[in-house]
């Protein structure tokens, strides 16, 4: 085994850090889904006759639907009647201030790092927390409100704002827009919800932290934001799962509806179970994630980090339907041992002298196999429209793999339409540079892949962004060939 | 300060270095010359702890130390440098962050503090001058589109950063103009002193006459056959390696 082989070895055998659990007493419903499951956890949820309508509706539907199979991941058949759709810690949901958390739940965050002690958080961030099935905590709500931001879970959302709910859910993401959109429309559980009133923009940082805590269970969260002309918010979401032999799924929406002269950030840093270094279990991530710049001048930028999940399946996409409006999608997909993941986006533009850019960092090590899949459509009437795409990969060893899958329709003349790809290795020659000016190993290739992956790091939020380093040296510690 | 006996080495079976006895004291320029292929910059990748040779016999000694167990890195922070032949292309990282990482392990491993951003940007302007590079050279990505003598400027640039104890320079005049030259060698020169020692690898003799050393080698077929003082890099220049090659082979074949 040669050197290089071995610091591959090292950094491919990381374990994965937030890879335990805790026992909470939970609420369970029993395997399988049919509409009685539906109906259960509408029923859990105390939700009104149309919600339950709506569910019933997707369930329907989902099961006149087949599992897509176009995209370049492999992974064996699920059996969707051996998942359990809701989990609950029996103490968590519905607590009428931080005082009523369970502590035992408020230590599982701590432990992540996540405070969900106000008077501990001077960093300014909002934070919506949710274990499996259901959210357990929502900090900062009082001092949210008094703008007019409501910033809840989505349950308390569909019993408090229902007309907000009625008038954006599946706006964006109909249940009909795909098997997984389908599937968690008709038992999505628990998740985020967020309103910024015409403009006002959001003071702080607004935050969901997901935590898968039990075994067999799927979860299925929903998040919708909803961004009133003239305003703006960034939104960051986290998320970890325990280490555990079988494969977990995780289904989840997220739809952004951005009016008139709104501008929404969202940045994600996925960090699911990746499966161990056999490939052996880990989160199945088949998440939908679709924003509209309904009205001119509307922003919305997507930024993600993926180091984990066994296997990724996400297209964080916009509608650019105003008129100079701007959709972005900034993204670092790191995946190692048996990995894989297919993410990219798609940038669908309609309006006039709309505008978008995506830059996306595809890194892989291990066997993992890393795809970037892109599609941008500019429609006839959007004139005068840009677009610009790169895609970098960087391959470490010699056993993974890189792919690139750009979809492009123009329909216009005006319009113009840029990419640029490239493929490079880390160097044997990179690394001894960094050792030989006194760099130790881990060092020098967390040097060289946040250099590779700087332009879009840039875009996370600064409590993010050293935090987000961290975890891409650990997922690729000493993958060099 | 470092003391080489007998190194043998080889890659991929082949033997590139075969017995170098090499003596150097603090204060000492010694020069290292010989044809291509004859083993130079194997020496200095060897010194300075690459990958894939082989050492199949003899010994390095640095400050007491057997050079031969230590990592690059260690060695490196022990106050090994080696100024490259061909300086690598980190995208996205500036030589600034690059230089402050290196620095600070460096120091770590000594059992320094690390330096602070305000007394790092402070020594930086200080060297800086020493080799006249241009700050807005140091914010791009180590370099990455860098001229051929950007590069060089910005590898003793890098040393004196790291105010190493001994130096290996790989060919640093290859591919540098009259004025390159000139600030390259003004800038070894001045980190010279009586604590650190400089090893020069070279074609040329040009580069001998900016930087004077107190000794020259001939590196012949992974041997030092010749040592004399500056007047034999002329003599190379004058009568090319021919003559040492015929005087040696001879002297192999009693």
């Amino acid at each position: 085994m040669s050197k290089d082989d071995q610091i591959l070895e090292e950094f491919t055998s990381k374990e994965y850090e937030h890879g335990w659990s805790v026992d909470f007493e939970a609420d369970e419903a029993p395997f399988g889904i049919n509409e009685e499951i539906v109906r259960f956890i509408s029923n859990k949820k105390k939700e009104p006759d149309w919600m339950l309508q709506w569910r019933l509706k997707a369930f329907r539907l989902w099961e006149t639907l087949e599992e897509p199979k176009w995209s370049n991941v492999h992974y064996p058949k699920i059996n969707y009647q051996g998942i359990k759709y809701y989990s609950a810690p029996k103490k968590g949901g519905n607590i009428k201030s931080l005082d009523e958390l369970d502590p035992e739940m408020a230590k599982t965050f701590e432990r992540l790092g996540i405070s969900l002690n106000e008077q501990k958080k001077l960093n300014g961030i909002a934070v919506d927390a949710v274990i499996d099935s259901v959210s357990v905590a929502t900090t900062f709500k009082e001092t949210l409100s008094e703008l007019g931001v409501i910033f809840c879970s989505f349950s308390e959302a569909v019993i408090e704002h229902p007309e907000l709910i009625k008038k954006y859910l599946g706006s964006v993401v109909p249940a009909a827009d795909n098997y997984f959109s389908a599937l968690n429309s008709a038992v999505f559980s628990d998740g985020s919800f967020c309103y910024i009133p015409k403009g006002v923009r959001c003071p702080m940082e607004l935050s969901t932290y997901f935590r898968i805590n039990a075994a067999n269970t799927g979860q299925f969260e929903r998040t919708l934001i909803v961004a009133e002309d003239d305003s703006y918010v960034s939104y960051l979401e986290g998320c970890t799962a325990p280490m555990r032999d079988e494969n977990q799924l995780h289904a989840a929406v997220v739809e952004i509806y951005a009016a008139k002269n709104a501008e929404v950030k969202y940045s994600t840093v996925q960090n699911w179970y990746p499966g161990n270094k056999e490939g052996l279990g880990g989160i199945y991530n088949f998440v939908t994630k679709r924003g509209i710049c309904a009205g001119d001048h509307a922003k919305i930028s997507w930024t993600q980090v993926e180091t984990g999940s066994a296997v990724t399946w996400k297209y964080p996409s916009c509608i650019l339907k105003g008129d100079y409006s701007v959709g972005e999608f900034y993204s670092v997909a790191v995946t190692n041992n048996y990995q894989q993941a297919d993410t990219g986006t798609k940038m669908i533009h309609l309006g006039k002298n709309t505008r978008s850019r995506i830059v996306s960092k595809g890194i892989s090590a291990g066997k993992s196999q890393n795809s970037y899949r892109g599609h941008v459509s500019i429609a006839k009437r959007a004139v005068n429209s840009r677009n610009f795409s790169q895609c970098d990969s960087l391959l470490m060893g010699d056993q993974c793999g890189a792919h690139t899958f750009p979809y492009i329709d123009v329909e216009n003349s005006t319009s113009q339409i840029e990419h640029e790809a490239t493929t490079s290795k880390i160097g044997e020659d990179q690394i001894f540079y960094c050792k030989q000016r006194g760099l130790d190993e881990e060092s020098s290739i967390a040097l060289i892949v946040n250099g590779f992956a700087k332009e879009v790091m840039n875009n996370l939020p600064m409590e993010f962004a050293v935090e987000a380093q961290k975890l891409l040296a650990l997922t690729l510690e000493g993958s060099v060939g | 300060m470092i003391s080489i006996k007998n190194l043998h080495a080889k890659i991929e079976d082949k033997e590139i270095l075969r017995g170098i006895n090499l003596e150097v004291k603090a204060g000492e320029v010694h020069a290292i010359m010989g044809p291509n292929g004859s083993g130079k910059s194997t020496l200095a990748s060897v010194l300075a702890g690459r990958d894939g040779y082989e050492i199949t016999e003899g010994s390095v000694i640095f400050k007491g130390k057997n050079l031969l167990e230590l990592e690059a890195e260690e060695r490196a922070r022990e106050g090994v440098f080696l100024a490259f032949q061909y300086p690598v292309e980190i995208p996205g990282v500036s030589t600034t962050n690059f230089l402050k990482t290196a620095l600070n392990q460096i120091r770590v491993y000594r059992g320094e503090k690390p330096l602070d951003a305000v007394t790092f940007l402070k020594l930086m302007k200080e060297k800086m001058k020493i080799v006249e590079i241009d700050q807005a050279l140091l914010s791009r990505s180590l370099n990455e589109g860098f001229s051929g003598g950007e590069k060089k400027r910005n590898e003793i640039f890098q040393m004196a950063m790291l105010a190493p104890t001994l130096a290996i320079l790989d060919e640093t005049d290859s591919g540098l103009d009259i004025d390159a030259l000139r600030i390259v060698s003004h800038g070894v020169n001045t980190l010279r002193s009586a604590d650190n020692a400089i090893v020069v690898v070279t074609h040329y003799q040009r580069l001998l006459e900016y930087i004077v050393p107190d000794f020259v080698h001939v590196l012949l077929n992974g041997q030092i056959v010749k040592t004399g003082d500056k007047t034999l890099a002329l003599e190379l220049e004058k009568k090319g390696y021919d003559w040492i090659k015929a005087a040696h082979g001879a002297l192999e074949a009693q």
